[in-house]
Parts: structure tokens; sequence; C-alpha cells
């Protein structure tokens, strides 16, 4: 499974700014609820979570050592 | 389209303005829509128009003779942007593009200087919004100019950077933010520049420490 933006429902006000700014259709809102589609096209760009203006997306980075 | 009574009042300047000096107003406002990526100011070219976000998200910034982009904020909806150039002759100081679609009202430098004469409640807002810009670039100013943001971010990855047993600790460009004491926007720009040395690849969410000993240099480690 890949990973994707990560969404808190109770921060999210569907203003669908993060649906406007993503390059991948990834984020879209149904029925005025902010959804997630896995898709290889999504290149963590991280703008969803620049432009969430309540801080409802989160696009965690794993921190990993080439070494390991 | 129309300007919206219910819009202008959202909007950080008309704040608290009565309905009737709201619709004395509107005939010096207008819509201008535009699609994503598309620039909607020029850096250094002259323009002699305050916009105001209604939906979408505009993005300012400027570009270094290299081409390295520094992003100075996002305009979301109900914020302004452009003052400069219309409160001081001049061009404007950044440049602007919509980052998603975007629905923006603007407004003329000699109306909008008229207004201001008349109604002081516009006065009173456009200072505050003022004033709270002054205080965010300065922050951006204290950042650049004083602060190695990049080698703090590089002393938080080697934080976060698990052990050879323990699975991958997570962190967001935001909780990065916080941790460093900066804006968001200057983590991107720490991390690219770290990838750029060599330091680190950014691989999709995976930020893999490439070199080690140089990230502990740049985080000022010496042991």
């Amino acid at each position: 499974m890949m990973l994707m933006p990560v969404i808190d429902r109770n921060k999210c006000n569907g203003c669908g700014l993060c649906v406007a700014v993503c390059e991948c259709k990834a984020l879209v809102m149904v029925n005025n609820v902010l959804q997630v589609r896995e898709t290889v096209d999504c290149h963590w760009c991280t703008f969803c979570e620049l432009v969430c203006p309540t801080g409802a997306i989160q696009c965690p980075f794993e921190i990993v050592s080439e070494n390991k | 389209m129309a300007v919206v009574l219910e819009s202008l009042q959202s909007i950080h300047y008309f704040s608290g303005l009565e309905p009737e000096e709201l619709e004395s107003l509107k005939k010096f406002i207008f819509e201008k829509p535009a699609t994503k990526g598309e620039i909607i100011i020029f850096e250094g070219e002259p323009s002699n128009l305050v916009y105001f976000v209604v939906s979408g998200v505009v993005k300012l910034f400027k570009t270094s003779p290299d081409g390295k982009e520094q992003i100075i904020y996002l305009v979301r909806p109900y914020e302004s942007f452009n003052e400069i150039p219309v409160f001081e002759a001049g061009a404007s100081l950044a440049s602007a593009q919509a980052m998603t679609p975007v629905v923006l009202y603007s407004m003329e430098k000699d109306d909008l200087r008229n207004a201001l004469a008349r109604h002081p409640a516009l006065a009173m807002n456009v200072i505050q919004v003022l004033a709270q810009r002054t205080e965010q670039l300065l922050s951006l100013v204290e950042d650049l100019s004083f602060r190695r943001v990049t080698g703090r971010v590089a002393k938080i990855l080697l934080e976060y950077l698990g052990n050879r047993d323990s699975p991958p600790r997570r962190l967001t460009q935001q909780e990065m933010a916080a941790m460093a004491g900066t804006a968001r926007e200057m983590i991107g720009r720490s991390l690219k520049l770290l990838e750029e040395e060599g330091m680190v690849r950014l691989d999709r969410n995976r930020i893999v420490i490439v070199d080690e000993e140089a990230l502990r240099e740049s985080a000022g480690i010496t042991v």
C-alpha cells in the first residue's frame, strides 16, 4: 500500500484548497468530505499540506539512512 | 461576474464596514479570475492594483538570478496582496502566481486612496493588515539573515534518524518548522539545499540521509 497524505477530519473545514492545488487528483471532495485516493502519480509535492488553512493535512517524511 | 457583498464583508480590508459603505465601494472593485499556474504579477513590473483573494491560493515569491524561488507568503481567501506599488509608487517587489484556480477582486490605487479618506474603518483595517504583514516579513528576514535554519533542519533530521532496528520515524515539514522555530516555507528550501549539497536525497515521502558526516558538520555537531 502506498503512503498518501493523511487527513484529520476533525480539523478539515472542507474549503477544498488542497483539492484545487493537487496536481495528481489524489484528493477529491465527495459530498463535501475530503477523500484521498491512492495513486502512483502523487510525488509528495506537499502543496496540499502547505495550503491547508487548518493544518488538517499531513505529508510526513520517513527519515532513513542510505546505509540501513 | 458581479462583486458579491458577502465576499466583500469577509475580506480583511472591509471587515466591520457598514453594508451601505460596502455598497458604495462595490463600483470600484472588479472581479478577475485566474487559472491555476497563471502569473498574476511579475516582479519588477509597475502595477496600480491591490488584489483580494476571494477563493483559491496565490503564491507570492521572489526568484534569485540562478532561478531559485523563495516563497514570501501564501495569500489565502480574504487576504490582500500587491500593496507596495499601490501605497508607494513603484514596481511590484514580488511575483504572484495562482496555485489553484483563483477568483480575485481588485481595486485601483486612486479609488483605494479616495476610499481610505472617506472610510476611517477601512483605513484602520488597512493599517492592521500592513502591520501584520510587516511582522511576518520581519520574521522571514530574521530567518534568512541571522538564523542558520538549514543547520537546525540538519540537526532535527539526525535526531529523528532511528537506529537500525527501530522503524523509521516520521516528520512533516510543518513539524520540522515548529521544531526549528521557523516558517514552513523555509523548510522546503532547507531540504533542497541539503539535497543540492549531497547530504540527503528526497525520495518521495522519504528523506534519505546520504552523507551523515557532512550532515553532522552542517548541524554543528563536531563529536
